[in-house]
This record gives structure tokens, C-alpha cells and sequence, in this order.
């Protein structure tokens, strides 16, 4: 079964409009009459400085958003991006989150023994169909993606988002590994309390966290037989970069951390001291018993910190290339604020490079921004993120499931041939569903056939399948509905070129028309390549 | 060949290579003739565009030492404690060394002589990380040196392309890096029906490139889209079906699309699939197990559907890893990373049987195996003996790795 398929169907658009819709909340001040959008004084930021910083901050800006920055002092908008943030998400958590690891293992036998029973019975009249319920560890697994997904829609803050999605791609950790969901969704509130707080600080946290531990081997790993994949990961990607440790270093750090463990019981994090190696270790040319958090404040200690973080971050923020003075420069900065975020992002945010209109467009919008932002900016309703999951992964960005530890590569890896494909065919759906015009004919589709080993799989895989669906008016997308087509509150009443403005950071591949109704000017605009740009 | 000889060669190169890809293209009798002509040239001619290698790549390090196993080295029961392979339970190839036994859908092939499995691979200076030694492996740069250009890239390098071919490599993974970079034009795809579909309804811009690095990458790939689209559509469309099925997993399903793509005759140099998963810092007898299973089966499979069709002395598969494991297991039944490792070579124009020396398990560094052949004289093997190509990566001296009849 190819990746389209299911996307195809994911994105059916009757799914994005059907049942119990209901429209997104979105970001920012309601609604501005066009009058409002006109040209700011001289002296205040430009519309387009305002979509940078929104676009570089934020989820696809809104023509609403833009307007409402528009005009105002560059600094002040800079204090605004950073100002007083919430850590805690809107979006309420999914059920489970106190779950303990004996009762997730008494529940994944009770399901492994209820899927051997149906199992035994030979296939025919008889047969019972497919379990309802899913496997449970899978299950919680969508149901926290989709949590996380929904709260990156509704969000009133959506830097804090952006900079959580930045430490997860950091301190990745994987679902597929750690399989205990509720561990990922409490790294998920640590990185979300400190997404703008202090480096040092959560450094110290994620080397202690459970889901850190169970990803990177570290709860394994005990004296006499340390596992060195964290101390490893921890020198290589999460702190100094290849070059600056040996592997002496390695082996000594592995050392150290011996010992940090997870409680059975709760799942928690606890130090074992019987499992801990006590002996002396020479790390970074220095001797002595130390323990992880000794090794954590070693490494702190290293001005390489400072300027592998900020390199990062260029890369999230400014564009592709880092500018190597620059970097020094703000990486100083960092320093002197002895690792707090918002100094170094204010610096990041207020610098030439970030201000210069030639970075404008300059970096690749991630599956996630592009997926969220395109919803945010239609007002979609979404009914059900498992299929915006879907679409993600087709295009190779599943929230909780990093390709490997180094996370997602990002900037043009992002786009190869096959990922450009998918992204174009996402849009075109997400623009075909924006048609607002009535839809008749509500034939049920056939049901799946359960007797086809595929069919059931999927079926089983996400029980949305199993509904009936409905069949779509054709040539009623935003490109052919002309003037009957109906725009979400964010897009309607807007002229071509403020649309444009507010859609594309660099001028159109594809030149507009003259005259077009403005859902083809959405569509043409969303479909054009500089719309993968940020 | 030597360098001289190819520079000479290479004078009169535009028409000698516009020949064998015009085959590729159609069966006509005067591209017949040409390509006899090719053949004859072959030994020391233009660069064999009608051979293909197919690149496995085992991602996450492939555990070497459980895969072909040194079953009658005293040091490895005790060294390898409670992941050593029963001897009873080791598919033996020779009194020495065996394969893993769920590799045993290898075995069709070793006994029909087109297996080869090179032992020891490695480089010096081994780096064990998985990002870096993949990128090492990826661009065959030396431990030291950093390079951002694949080596297939590397190879083709200058080479002339015949005229009328669109795509040279069809990457079914998400890594691309080895066919990345020069001028060769690489296809990143998971499902060849969609492809065509999508790419037909992406129009091409035909404006210079633009200057803002993040847009021209847009418009470079959105061209490269529609280039490939045209070729492959007009290949694929009522191409036969595999003979065999292939199974239901991932990477059978790769290896089914490369089947489709090679019985197609799609005019390309290199298809590469990959399995993942095999980073068993824990728990690793019952991965392995799963992994090598799926691979063994898989690529047997892929063997008899090209055989059927009567193109498997076309095609080189090769099996590549960022590295090995450690030889003594880790407390949580995994290994870490690794150095030296033994790979597979098949097809029908493969000399079947050991190549290089089996590192010794008495003589580890730092407990790793020491490599006995550089990756980059395989590559360099594959590249002379297998497409005609001087491309030696970076060895003043490379030795040929006798797995290329």
C-alpha cells in the first residue's frame, strides 16, 4: 500500500467538512475590514516585515495577524513575540496520562490474549470481525499525536508551539521506541516549561527524564556494563557537535550516568546507587567519582555550547546557512545570560541577519508548519487529527516519531522529489475542501470488504476508515467555484495583493491573473512554490 | 584502465556513449549494432549505462558478526556470551564461517554461485557515530574529511549521459546522499503509480534560478519532478508484473518497485532500497532475527523475479551499514556500535564466495574488529568492473575486490 493511498483518503474532503465539525479557534485579533490593511506610516514595520517575524514565529500568519503588527515599533514587536507565555497547553490531555507502566503491561496482555482468541477461530460465517479497539499502546500513541496537533492549532501562542517543536527535534525521543505514551507526553510538558526558559536547566532535566532514559538506553545502563548511546548522543547532538570529546569522554560519561534509572512502578525517574559505577573517571582531561550531573555541568562549561545551540537555532529562525561571526557573536550573548533563552532569542530576532529582506523566504516550512498553518489560514474544521498525522508522516514529519535520534535533517531535505509531490497533492486537497458551496448527493460509500487481508488491516489501523463516506460534488473547489466559492473568516473579503502578501514571503513562480475570484487566487497562491518558503 | 587511457577514451566519448542509452530507449536494430560495439569496447570503453546496482542500505548498523557468523573461531562463543548463534542452528557455508539462520533464503544464491560476501569492510580510523560513519559511507570520504557529494555522483561525475534518459537513480528511502550531488539526476519516490500521477499535474516554471537558496532548491526539484515524470510514465505504463510475489513487508515492497522499475527497462544506474532498525543496543536475538529474515527472504525473492525476466547478469546488489557492533554484547542484550563488518554482493555477473579475510577476533581494537577491505576500494571495484568508470575516491593505489567476474 503506497503512502498515497492512504493520503488520498486521509484528506477526502468530506472528512475535513463532515459531521461534527467544528471551526478552529484561531490566533490573533478577529477579522480586520481592509481598510485596516492599507500601507503603515513610513516609520513603522512594513506588512512585510510583520509576515517575516509572524511566519518565523508562529504557524502560517493570518492577513489579520499581519495587520495587527503592522505599524508597530520592530522592538516592541519583537517584546511581544517573547512577552508572558503560558506553560501550560489549552488543549486537555488524553485520558491516560496517569497510567502506570504495570497497568500498561496488564492491559497490552489482555489485548494480546483477546487478539489470539478471535485469532483461533477459523475464517468463515462464523468469524467475528476485527477487534474494535485497537491495540492499546498504538492507541494512545495517535490519541497523544493528535493531542498534540490539536493543541498546534487552537494555540493563542504559537511560539512557545514552534520552540517546543524545537527542543523535541533536539531531545528527540520516539514513540515507536519508548512505546510508554505517557512518559513522551510528560517530556512534552518538560519542554514545553522551559521551550523559552533556560538551556542549562532543561539540559540537566532531559538527562533525567524517563522518556529520555527509556530512548536512549540510559535506564539500561548500570556499573561494570554501561550503555554508552546517551553519553554518546548527549556530546554528539545534544550539546558540542562531533570534534570536541574523544571517545575516552564517551565511555567516561556513559560512566557517570550509570545508575539513573526509571521506577518500575510509576515510571518516574530514580537513581539506583547500587547501580551506579563509583569509580574515578577522567572526562574532558578531568579526574574525579562524578556522578551525570557533574558530567551535565562539564559540558555546560564549554563555550561550544553556546554556539552549537545558537547555530540550531539560526538554522530554525534565520536561514540555511549560519553566519560563522555572527554565530560567535549572539553565542556570547548566551553566555553572559548564563543560558536563558529569551536573551538570546531577543538578540536572534533583532539582528541584521534576521531583519535583511533577502533572508525573507530564505527557509523551508516544516511538514508541521506547513500543514498547520494551511489549516489555520482556511479555517478548516478538523474533525479528526489522525488524518492530518497522515498526512505528515506522507510527508516526513510525525510529531513523537523523529527519524532517529539526530531528529528531522530540516531545511532543503525537507523537499526532495517525493516529499514536493505529496506536499502539493496535501495543499491541493486542503483547497478542494475550502469549497463552502452546498454539496448534495450523499450516497453512502460500499463498505470495506473485511475478507481482504489489507482492508482490514487498515480498518483496524484507524476506525475512521470504517465509516461510511460520502461522495464529493465535483469542480466545486476554490479554483472552479468562482464566485460561490466561500473563503474561512481569516481569507474572506480580501483583495489579490493582499492575499499575496499575507500567503507568499517571496513574489509569485507563477504569475496571477488579472481578475481572478479570490478562492483561485488562494488555491494558485497556496500551490505556488514560493508557498513552501517561510 | 588506467586514468591516461580513459582521458584518451573519453575524446570521442559523446558519440560512443550516446549509443547504449539509445538501446535503453528502443530495440531498434541499429541500437542493437551500437550496443555490441559498447560491448566490444567494454574491458576499457565507455561507461556501461545499461548495468544497474541496486544499494541496500542497513541502517541503524547492521550486527555483522551474527550475520556471517566465524562459527569455528574459538573466541566467539565466549566472546559473544549470550548472542552467540548455536553452531547446530548456523546455516555453515564453509567449515569456517555461516549465515545467521534467518538468512537462510541466501542459500539458492550461494549455491548458484552469484553470492559474494565481502568480510571485514571498513576504514581506518573508524567513527562511531551513526550520522557521521553513514555520511562517511555515503560520500566515501576518509574518516577526516568531510564531502557532500554521494559517491554514485561521484562516479558519474564528467561521465556523458546518453541522450534522452531523465532519471539515473531511483532512491525508495528517505537517504539519498549516496546518488546526491554532480549531475546526476536522482528520484526520490515511494510508490511509482502516484508518482506519475502527482508529477503530470505539476506544471514546470521556466524561469532562471532564483537567487534565494531556499526557492531555487523548490524549482530545481519541482523541474526534476517533471523531467522524470515523462520518462517513467511512458516505461512503466503495461511493463510485465513480477513473476513471484514479493511479501507484505517494507522492505519486500521496496524491492517489488525496483523489480517493476528494472522489468520497465527504466533507463537508470542505481535503485536503492533500505531496511532499517538495526541499531539493537538491546534486546537484539529477536530483532535481528526479524530484520535478517526480512532482508534474506526478501532479496532472494528478488533474485528469482530477475531471473525470470532474464536481466539478473544486469544487476549488482549491494548491502551497505554505517558500521558493525561491538563484539561483547552490552548488559541489556544489544551491542553498541561497532566498526568492521562483513556485506553481501549478488547477481548474475557476481564470482560467488568469500572475499577478503575475516577480521580476527583475537586481535580487536578497542573491542572492535579491524577492517581488512577499505569500503572504498568495493566502491572502486564496482565502479571500474562494473560500469567502466576510473573513479578511484580518494585511493592513490585501490585494490580490486575480486567479486566482479
Amino acid at each position: 500500500m503506497g503512502l498515497d493511498r492512504g493520503c488520498d483518503r486521509m484528506l477526502e474532503r468530506r472528512a475535513l467538512l463532515g459531521g461534527a465539525a467544528r471551526t478552529l479557534a484561531l490566533a490573533g485579533v478577529g477579522v480586520l475590514a481592509p481598510s485596516v490593511l492599507r500601507p503603515a506610516a513610513a516609520a513603522a514595520m512594513g506588512a512585510d516585515e510583520a509576515r517575516h517575524l509572524l511566519s518565523r514565529t508562529g504557524f502560517g500568519p493570518t492577513p489579520s495577524d499581519i495587520a495587527a503588527l503592522q505599524g508597530v515599533d520592530y522592538t516592541a514587536a519583537v517584546e511581544r513575540v517573547l512577552g508572558k507565555w503560558r506553560p501550560e497547553p489549552l488543549t486537555p490531555p488524553p485520558g491516560w496520562i496517569n497510567l502506570t507502566p504495570p497497568q500498561q503491561r496488564e492491559q497490552a496482555e489482555r489485548f494480546r490474549e483477546q487478539r489470539d482468541e478471535k485469532r483461533r477461530v477459523p475464517p468463515g460465517p462464523d468469524k467475528p470481525p476485527p477487534l474494535a479497539n485497537a491495540n492499546p499502546i498504538q492507541e494512545r500513541a495517535r490519541e497523544l499525536r493528535n493531542w498534540w496537533i490539536e493543541e498546534m492549532l487552537v494555540t493563542d501562542q504559537p511560539f512557545v508551539e514552534r520552540m517546543t517543536l524545537f527542543w523535541h527535534n533536539h531531545f528527540t525521543s520516539s514513540l515507536q521506541k519508548v512505546r510508554f505514551a505517557p512518559a513522551i507526553y510528560r517530556q512534552n510538558l518538560l519542554l514545553r516549561r522551559h521551550a523559552l526558559g533556560n538551556f542549562a536547566t532543561l539540559l540537566h532535566a532531559v538527562a533525567k527524564d524517563p522518556a529520555m532514559l527509556l530512548y536512549l538506553d540510559g535506564a539500561q545502563s548500570k556499573a561494570g556494563q554501561p550503555n554508552e548511546n546517551f553519553a554518546r548522543e548527549l556530546l554528539e547532538l545534544f550539546t558540542l557537535g562531533e570534534g570536541h570529546y574523544t571517545e575516552a569522554d564517551i565511555k567516561a560519561a556513559a560512566r557517570a550516568f550509570t545508575g539513573w534509572g526509571i521506577d518500575r512502578n510509576t515510571g518516574g525517574f530514580r537513581a539506583y546507587p547500587a547501580l551506579h559505577d563509583k569509580g574515578e573517571k577522567t572526562f574532558f582531561g578531568r579526574s574525579g567519582a562524578f556522578g551525570g550531573d557533574d558530567i551535565l555541568s562539564m559540558i555546560l562549561d564549554k563555550p561550544g555550547v553556546s554556539e552549537w545551540i545558537v547555530g540550531k537555532l539560526w538554522r530554525e529562525l534565520v536561514s540555511l546557512t549560519p553566519d560563522p561571526a555572527e554565530v560567535k557573536r549572539l553565542a556570547a550573548i548566551f553566555r553572559e545570560a548564563r543560558y536563558e533563552m529569551k536573551p538570546l532569542l531577543r538578540a536572534m530576532l533583532l539582528s541584521p541577519a534576521f531583519r535583511d529582506p533577502a533572508n525573507r523566504g530564505a527557509l523551508i516550512k516544516s511538514p508541521v508548519e506547513l500543514v498547520v498553518g494551511t489549516i489555520r489560514l482556511l479555517g478548516l474544521p478538523v474533525p479528526e487529527k489522525t488524518r492530518l498525522v497522515r498526512a505528515l508522516q506522507a510527508i516526513g514529519q510525525v510529531p513523537f516519531d523523529p527519524p532517529n535520534v539526530k531528529g528531522w535533517p530540516g531545511g532543503e531535505a525537507w523537499i526532495t522529489t517525493n516529499t514536493l509531490l505529496m506536499r502539493q497533492q496535501i495543499l491541493r486537497r486542503f483547497v478542494e475542501a475550502t469549497t463552502v458551496a452546498p454539496m448534495g448527493g450523499t450516497m453512502p460509500m460500499a463498505p470495506p470488504r473485511p475478507g481482504r487481508r489489507a482492508d482490514r488491516r487498515e480498518a483496524m489501523g484507524d476506525e475512521v476508515m470504517m465509516a461510511p463516506e460520502r461522495t464529493p460534488v465535483e469542480g466545486r473547489s476554490l479554483r472552479s467555484a468562482g464566485n460561490a466559492a466561500r473563503l474561512g473568516p481569516a481569507l474572506a473579503g480580501l483583495d489579490a495583493a493582499t492575499l499575496q502578501q499575507a500567503l507568499l514571503p517571496v513574489p509569485p513562480q507563477m504569475p496571477l491573473a488579472a481578475g481572478l475570484p479570490a478562492g483561485e487566487v488562494v488555491a494558485t497562491l497556496m500551490l505556488d512554490p514560493g508557498y513552501q518558503l517561510k | 584502465m588506467l586514468r591516461r587511457d580513459f582521458l584518451q577514451v573519453s575524446a570521442g566519448l559523446s558519440v560512443a556513449l550516446a549509443t547504449p542509452g539509445a538501446l535503453a530507449q528502443s530495440g531498434t536494430p541499429a541500437a542493437k549494432a551500437a550496443q555490441s560495439a559498447a560491448e566490444s569496447a567494454a574491458a576499457g570503453g565507455p561507461a556501461r549505462w545499461d548495468r544497474i546496482l541496486v544499494v541496500v542500505e542497513l541502517k541503524g548498523a547492521n550486527d555483522g558478526l551474527n550475520t556471517v557468523i566465524p562459527f569455528a573461531d574459538p573466541h566467539y562463543a565466549p566472546l559473544r556470551g549470550p548472542l552467540a548463534i548455536a553452531p547446530e542452528r548456523i546455516v555453515q557455508l564453509t567449515p569456517r564461517v555461516g549465515l545467521h539462520p534467518a538468512l537462510k533464503g541466501l542459500v539458492e544464491s550461494w549455491q548458484g554461485r552469484d553470492l559474494a560476501i565481502v568480510q571485514g569492510i571498513g576504514y581506518p580510523y573508524p567513527n562511531r557515530s551513526h550520522f557521521r560513519s553513514i555520511e562517511i559511507w555515503d560520500t566515501a570520504s576518509a574518516s577526516s574529511q568531510t564531502l557532500t557529494e554521494g559517491w554514485l555522483a561521484q562516479a558519474f561525475e564528467g561521465v556523458k549521459r546518453p541522450a534522452g534518459r531523465a532519471i539515473d537513480a531511483v532512491v525508495v528511502d528517505t537517504n539519498a546522499l549516496p546518488a546526491t550531488g554532480g549531475d546526476l539526476h536522482t528520484i526520490v519516490m515511494q510508490d511509482a503509480e502516484s508518482f506519475i500521477q502527482q508529477a503530470r499535474a505539476l506544471r514546470d516554471g521556466n524561469a532562471p534560478p532564483p537567487a534565494n537558496p531556499a526557492l531555487a532548491h523548490v524549482m530545481k526539484v519541482r523541474g526534476e519532478i517533471h523531467a522524470a515524470s515523462l520518462g517513467l510514465a511512458e516505461r512503466m505504463r503495461g511493463a510485465p508484473a513480477p513473476a513471484h510475489a514479493f511479501a507484505t513487508d517494507p522492505f519486500s515492497h521496496q524491492l517489488a518497485l525496483a523489480t517493476r522499475i528494472l522489468l520497465a527497462k527504466v533507463p537508470v544506474v542505481a535503485i536503492k532500497v533500505a531496511l532499517g532498525g538495526f541499531d539493537t543496543h538491546a534486546r537484539q536475538l529477536e530483532i535481528h532475527d526479524r530484520l535478517l529474515a526480512q532482508l534474506g527472504d526478501g532479496l532472494a525473492m528478488f533474485r528469482r523475479n530477475l531471473i525470470a525476466a532474464g536481466l539478473w547478469q544486469d544487476v549488482l546488489v549491494m548491502t551497505y551499514s554505517e558500521f558493525g557492533r561491538r563484539v561483547k554484547p552490552n548488559a541489556s542484550g544489544g551491542t553498541d556500535h561497532g566498526a568492521a563488518a562483513p556485506h553481501f554482493m549478488m547477481g548474475g555477473a557476481v564470482k560467488g564466495g568469500l572475499h577478503g579475510a575475516y577480521p580476527s577476533l583475537a586481535d580487536l581494537q578497542d573491542g572492535d574488529l579491524k577492517h581488512t577491505v577499505d569500503f572504498r576500494d568495493v566502491y572502486a571495484t564496482v565502479a571500474r568492473r562494473w560500469w567502466g568508470l576510473e573513479e578511484t575516491f580518494g585511493r592513490r593505489n585501490p585494490t580490486m575486490v575480486d567479486f566482479l567476474a
